[in-house]
């Protein structure tokens, strides 16, 4: 999802098998495990790696929809778009104070996100080329969102959980202001609402590939299923995202751009045509139409702001000797 | 060279009568910003009308390893709960 289905990770771990016994039943037993607990290796760095991965996806995810705020349609819609994207920043702060309690420090993982090492969702790395983008990212991005991180909010580890109760109360205001975008485009002129469909032709399969890998190609899903950090499969939310997005663009009057699209009695469920996986992987490899341009902006936000940081922490000293030297 | 700006913890007051609540961390360089980071990343929605910083470095925390120690006597100590004394129904409540 945000993390992929955890691209790359590796929750390999070489305990004794009595301390992984020991670990699985607090885990079986529904026990939340906090910073300091002992745990295997494996699960700290899966965590790390998750929640960095997820704490990037949402500053990342601040530049597509960045882009539009100074040409929102109404000051009504620009007022919507910065207080969502400043909560896409809270949520990535949540999220990295969450890893820093696994022992990894802000510094590193901006670091690990700059220079590449660490990924962050391929969903953002696709281009915002109509104000319709934010509508369609409200409703699809931030709702595929929403439903990998509502069972993230009984994930074992404790502050990772936490985090993202906060962050799902935020995230319900997201989706509805980009379904309401889309909704007034597709009663719009026809020009506004063939505005909304391109979007939609453009944001559907990215939206799916945020899942991650199908099941059976996602070598992580087991472990981190056993560890509870993982709820539901890949494939299982996104069949839950499809089955709650289909009705909503059938409201909207617009086409899913997938023809094999259909509703299945048997399953109970929509069947749909198959993603290009070949995407994907360009995608989450750094190919994306806009990979470099993001890396670029944050790159640019963090030497920018060298000399802020600098200048904060020389006051903060210099303060600290002023108080020392009148006491 | 990388600097690290100082972590703090952050403690909330939902309104007057509630007690101050660990919400979460955040990086400052000073008090001062520490509390306008805290506004802007913890109060955007009326979560409270007050705010703790503490400096994460001055917390001393109970060590996990000694919670069978520390915390399960008091399991076993059940003479300190109400129940653990019969007072006859007549007597009425108390
Ligand atoms: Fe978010
Ligand atoms: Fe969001």
């Amino acid at each position: 999802m945000y993390s992929q289905g955890l691209i790359g990770a590796d929750n390999r771990t070489e305990e004794t098998p009595e301390f992984l016994a020991r670990f699985q039943k607090r885990i079986d037993a529904e026990e939340k495990i906090e910073p300091k607990d002992e745990m295997p290796e494996g699960y700290r760095r899966t965590l790390v790696r998750q929640i960095g991965q997820h704490a990037h996806s949402e500053i990342v995810g601040m530049l597509p929809e960045g882009n539009w705020i100074t040409r929102a349609p109404s000051l009504r819609r620009k007022a919507a778009l910065l207080a969502k994207v400043q909560d896409e920043g809270g949520h990535g702060l949540y999220l990295y104070s969450a890893a820093e309690t696994l022992g990894v420090s802000r510094e590193e993982m901006t670091e690990e996100l700059l220079s590449g090492k660490a990924k962050y969702s391929s969903i953002f790395n696709y281009p915002t080329l109509s104000w319709a983008d934010m509508g369609t990212i409200g409703w699809l991005v931030d709702g595929a969102a929403i439903m990998n991180q509502i069972p993230l909010c009984r994930c074992s580890f404790g502050p990772y959980a936490r985090a993202m109760i906060r962050v799902c109360k935020e995230e319900s205001f997201h989706q509805r202001q980009g379904y309401e975008i889309v909704m007034t485009l597709a009663q719009g002129t026809p020009a506004q609402k063939a505005m909304a469909q391109d979007s939609l032709n453009r944001w559907w399969w990215p939206s799916l590939m945020m899942f991650g890998p199908h099941d059976a190609d996602s070598q992580h899903s087991d472990q981190s299923m056993a560890w509870k950090i993982k709820r539901f499969t890949n494939d299982e939310l996104r069949q839950k995202f499809i089955d709650a997005t289909v009705p909503q663009a059938e409201f909207l009057g617009l086409t899913i751009p997938d023809p094999d699209l259909k509703w299945n009695e048997e399953k109970g469920g929509y069947d749909h045509g198959p993603i290009d996986w070949d995407e994907f992987w360009r995608v989450v490899k750094g190919h994306g139409p806009m990979a470099k341009d993001r890396i670029k902006a944050r790159k640019k936000a963090w030497d920018d702001g060298a000399w802020v940081r600098e200048a904060a922490l020389a006051h903060a000293e210099k303060r600290r000797a002023r108080k020392i030297a009148a006491e | 060279m990388t600097m690290t700006t100082p972590l703090w913890e952050v403690f909330i007051r939902p309104r007057n009568g509630l007690a101050h609540k660990h919400v979460g961390s955040l990086h400052a360089a000073d008090e001062v910003m520490a509390l306008q980071a805290a506004r802007d990343v913890y109060t955007r929605r009326g979560e409270g009308n007050s705010i703790w910083v503490v400096p994460s470095a001055a917390i001393t925390a109970s060590d996990p390893d000694q919670a069978a120690e520390n915390f399960e006597p008091t399991a076993d100590k059940i003479y300190r709960h109400p129940t653990f004394y019969e007072i006859p129904d007549d007597v009425g409540h108390m």
